[in-house]
């Protein structure tokens, strides 16, 4: 790919990027959340067209114009949320849009079977193609998109990051299917930003940084703080600065709850946890393991079925979404998006979500416009939100002033308790330190703040303390100062501390 | 700061604040530019289809413009045949804004109408003042009632409005028709028992001669009030912000501590009340009774005004002009070509909007993109 560039309405997304990919490899494409890795492979794929550059594959000058393009030029690509239909069967999935049939009428499962179990031997990835896939794990329904695009005879997969929601285990088994892929000849471009992957199994590395190249290297001589560098572009320990937590009483104490996840599974298995006024805690985990519920669980989004939520010493269990906001919780959510923002709301809206119903903002009956104005007016110059437009709807903002929007909503509410869920997701780095320092400040006075993040190095320098969850469960909470991403990547896994500890003895 | 901030800060933020507005007429275009082409559009097929059986659209059309627009007569027709598609028209839309496509105003006002009668010729002993009100009321409630029902069916089980909505219109239908043939029996007619004299609503042509001969009357105004009303309470109100906020992102809503349940079930009923208000126009205003099947598809019809009308208020009212007119012409030209023609009219200029607004969409986004290069 050269000189790809490609605008959307306010970020030039990709900026003249070159990306070259060769035969049998497996390469890297790392970046930040917003890089543009996303947007490039897009564009590899046929799902965007870029505004200009150019596509050569196999040494051919080509136009993708569709993802069927893509597909016939040997290109297939497993998106980041599955594309399966979970009430069809593995084959069924697997041969949707392009079935085999007998005589041009009747669909033929049966060679599909075969072709299916073949590519399940060849690259090892033990999937059987009667299998319903709503009873597969995630990892294996990865596989099954894995095996979509072979099915199609792709040999250059893209896979956009295919780890975050798999747990360690499942990871280690992509890799060693991965690994066979190359051994078979296929090239593989894995999209990610988590570097310790990116050493393990990458031959060659591209980093992007705000829609450019910044940088392509050989991943044998290269390390994750080179890496790490390039894709922040500057050194990058993102310490924020901190003194000591002057931790005081109890603000959020959760003994014993239980919830059902979205698709009525139990989610939240017995979890226990606990966070002081003045004090970071950080939950650390591998995603999908409880975070999400237990944050919409405080937050009153989700009713736990047992278990007790006590703010303050009051229980406040099964409390809705509203009352919650009333005792002071202010929620900054991992979707910003999905719960945060109503796109075509104006920025002034948005930012009175959640107090509508209180003064000065809401009355008797009628809504005050002139306290809605001044607010969404002292706050866009106070948290430097652009541009200083009140009445622009929030779905034209950046995303990086988007998130500040929702944090400084939140942080306006005077929490007495914050829960900030991935607060510095898919944002810019410049927004990225706002954001943390705006978390830390908040502790200092006096809030309690639970932080959720998929990012440990940013649960390690915020955090003062850090629950570890699995599976439902705190498994073990440790001082911030004494720990490390090694324990933690450990402890993440169910491994308990005391195991971890002897094992390194 | 990093240096895009320092450096270009200011720059950007004149060009954003440019851009903000650009996008804001670029929005005002959009919505008065669409229903108009869509407008030029239809008339344009229509001439095709005039000349077509062999008449001349020039002619055609002025005769329509002249028997509507032309004098107050036809003007006064105009605004009889709008003044129930305002009420149905905001109905639609305010169920629109929360979310909701309601279908079901057709039997919302079916039932409404009946209440507004039934109080009218069950209540006779009080004064009209108090009459009067008491009926709009009943007429308010009767369509919130069967507005509840699908509300509360979509915020408890989660079954689609939409369903339940175009069901309840038989249901609203074959009651009322019972109602009217069995227990409110008037012989021989398909009409309940007639208002108290009290209770009935002056035309206009009784403040204006001019309107001599057309049944337009003053619920015209309340139709306007109500538009006013609606306006006020989706964006001046804390529970119209919650409605709007349910409409455009329940879970955004729901995080914001509103009670999405509760806020589906009241935007029906309020969608069901504002239907209900066509039977005041009909029964208080016009024919003095209830008869069977008098909307003949004024509910349905609401959907194009609210379409049309971008769901807005004055939206609605200006489309609800527009296909009162539309209908009344029918009337006017029918002598010339069927009548007919004036319904494939109104289908060009419901399509012309649908198609047309997404057009327009592509290309704000194309132009916005250009003034960025």
């Amino acid at each position: 790919m050269e000189g790809i560039s490609k605008r959307f309405a306010l970020v030039k997304a990709n900026d003249c990027v070159n990306l070259d990919v060769r035969r049998g490899e497996i390469h890297a494409l790392v970046g930040e959340n917003g890089a543009g890795k996303s947007t490039l492979m897009r564009i590899l794929y046929g799902l965007y067209r870029p505004d200009s550059g150019r596509i050569s594959i196999a040494g051919k000058l080509t136009d993708v114009r569709s993802p069927s393009d893509a597909i016939s030029l040997g290109v297939g690509m497993v998106h980041q949320h599955f594309m399966l239909i979970p009430q069809l069967s593995v084959a069924e999935n697997v041969v949707l849009g392009s079935e085999p049939s007998r005589s041009g009428v009747f669909l033929d499962l049966k060679s599909a079977y075969r072709k299916i179990e073949e590519l399940s031997r060849l690259f090892a990835l033990s999937v059987d193609p009667r299998s319903q896939v709503e009873k597969l794990s995630v990892g294996a329904q990865q596989r099954v998109e894995i095996l979509k695009i072979l099915f199609r005879g792709a040999e250059l997969l893209i896979l956009d990051e295919p780890t975050a929601v798999l747990t360690p285990q499942e990871t280690e088994a992509l890799f060693v299917i991965l690994k066979r892929m190359r051994e078979q000849g296929k090239t593989i471009v894995f999209i990610t930003h988590k570097l310790g992957e990116v050493m393990e199994i990458s031959d060659r590395v591209t980093v992007m940084r705000r829609g450019r190249v910044v940088g392509v290297v050989n991943t044998r001589d290269s390390s994750p703080a080179e890496l790490a560098m390039l894709m922040v572009g500057r050194k990058v320990l993102f310490e924020v600065e901190k003194g000591p937590a002057a931790a005081g009483k109890t603000v959020l104490e959760l003994d014993g709850v239980h919830a059902l996840g979205a698709s009525k599974v139990p989610r939240l298995k017995g979890l226990s946890v606990t966070v002081r006024a003045g004090e970071i805690l950080g939950v650390a985990g591998v995603e999908g393991n409880g975070q999400t519920e237990l944050v919409e669980v405080i937050a009153g989004l989700r009713r736990p079925t047992s278990g007790r939520v006590l703010l303050r010493g009051e229980d406040v269990t099964g409390s809705s979404p509203r009352e919650m906001l009333e005792r002071g919780v202010a929620h900054i959510p991992e979707d910003r998006l999905k719960r945060g923002l109503i796109t075509e709301f104006t920025v002034g809206e948005n930012l009175i979500l959640g107090s509508q119903f209180r003064r000065p903002y809401g009355g008797r009956v009628f809504l005050n416009g002139n306290a809605v104005l001044a607010n969404a007016e002292r706050v866009l110059t106070e948290f430097d939100v652009r541009p200083r437009a009140p009445h622009l709807r929030a779905g034209s903002l950046s995303g990086g002033n988007q998130q500040k929007l929702v944090v400084a909503r939140e942080l306006g509410r005077g929490p007495v308790l914050l829960v900030a869920s991935q607060p510095t997701r898919g944002v810019d780095i410049g927004a990225i330190e706002f954001i943390r320092r705006c978390l830390v400040s908040q502790r200092d006075a006096g809030t309690a703040v639970l932080l959720v993040s998929a990012d440990l190095s940013e649960i390690l320098s915020l955090s003062d303390r850090i629950a570890v969850i699995f599976d439902g469960r705190i498994v073990s909470t440790v001082d911030a100062a004494a720990t490390d991403e090694k324990e933690l990547g450990l402890l993440m896994t169910g491994a308990s501390r005391a195991a971890h500890g002897a094992s390194r003895r | 700061m990093n240096q895009d901030g320092t450096d270009h800060g200011a720059l950007s933020e004149a060009r954003t604040s440019a851009q903000a507005r650009t996008a804001l007429l670029l929005r005002l275009t959009g919505a008065v530019g669409v229903p108009v082409i869509a407008l030029a559009a239809a008339f344009g097929v229509g001439a095709l289809f005039i000349a077509a059986i062999g008449q001349d659209p020039g002619y055609v059309y002025a005769k329509l413009f002249r028997g509507t627009f032309g004098d107050f007569y036809g003007f006064g027709q105009v605004l009889f045949k709008a003044t129930p598609l305002i009420f149905s028209g905001l109905a639609v839309a305010l169920a629109f804004k929360a979310g909701l496509f309601n279908i079901g105003a057709e039997g919302q006002l079916y039932v409404g109408g009946f209440c507004v009668a039934w109080v009218g010729f069950t209540l006779t002993g009080l004064p009209g003042l108090v009459l009067v009100p008491l009926c709009v009321l009943a007429g308010a409630l009767g369509g919130a009632a069967w507005g509840i029902i699908p509300g509360y069916l979509k915020a408890r089980f989660g079954t689609h409005e939409v369903i339940n909505t175009i069901m309840l219109n038989f249901i609203a239908i074959a009651l009322t028709g019972y109602l009217v043939t069995n227990v409110y029996i008037v012989p021989e007619t398909i009409h309940t028992p007639r208002i108290a004299p009290q209770a009935e609503i002056p035309r206009l042509e009784q403040f204006w001669p001019v309107f001599k001969g057309s049944p337009v009357n003053v619920s015209l105004f309340l139709a306007l009030a109500v538009a006013a009303l609606v306006y006020l309470f989706l964006w001046r109100t804390k529970h119209g912000f919650e409605l709007r906020a349910v409409g455009l992102n329940p879970w955004a809503a729901e995080y914001g501590g509103v009670n999405v349940a509760s806020g589906i079930v009241t935007a029906m009923a309020l969608s069901g009340a504002l239907a209900g208000l066509v039977g005041v126009d009909f029964v208080l205003g016009y024919k003095y009774y209830y008869e069977q099947g008098f909307s003949a598809g004024i509910g349905f019809m609401g959907i194009a005004v609210a379409l049309l009308g971008r769901n807005h208020p004055l939206g609605v009212v200006l489309a609800a002009l527009l296909f009162g007119a539309l209908s009344y012409g029918g009337l006017v030209i029918n002598s010339v070509v069927p009548k007919e023609l004036v319904e494939i009219l109104q289908a060009i200029v419901i399509v012309a909007v649908i198609v047309g607004t997404n057009l327009f969409g592509a290309l704000a986004v194309s132009l916005k993109k250009r003034s960025l290069e």
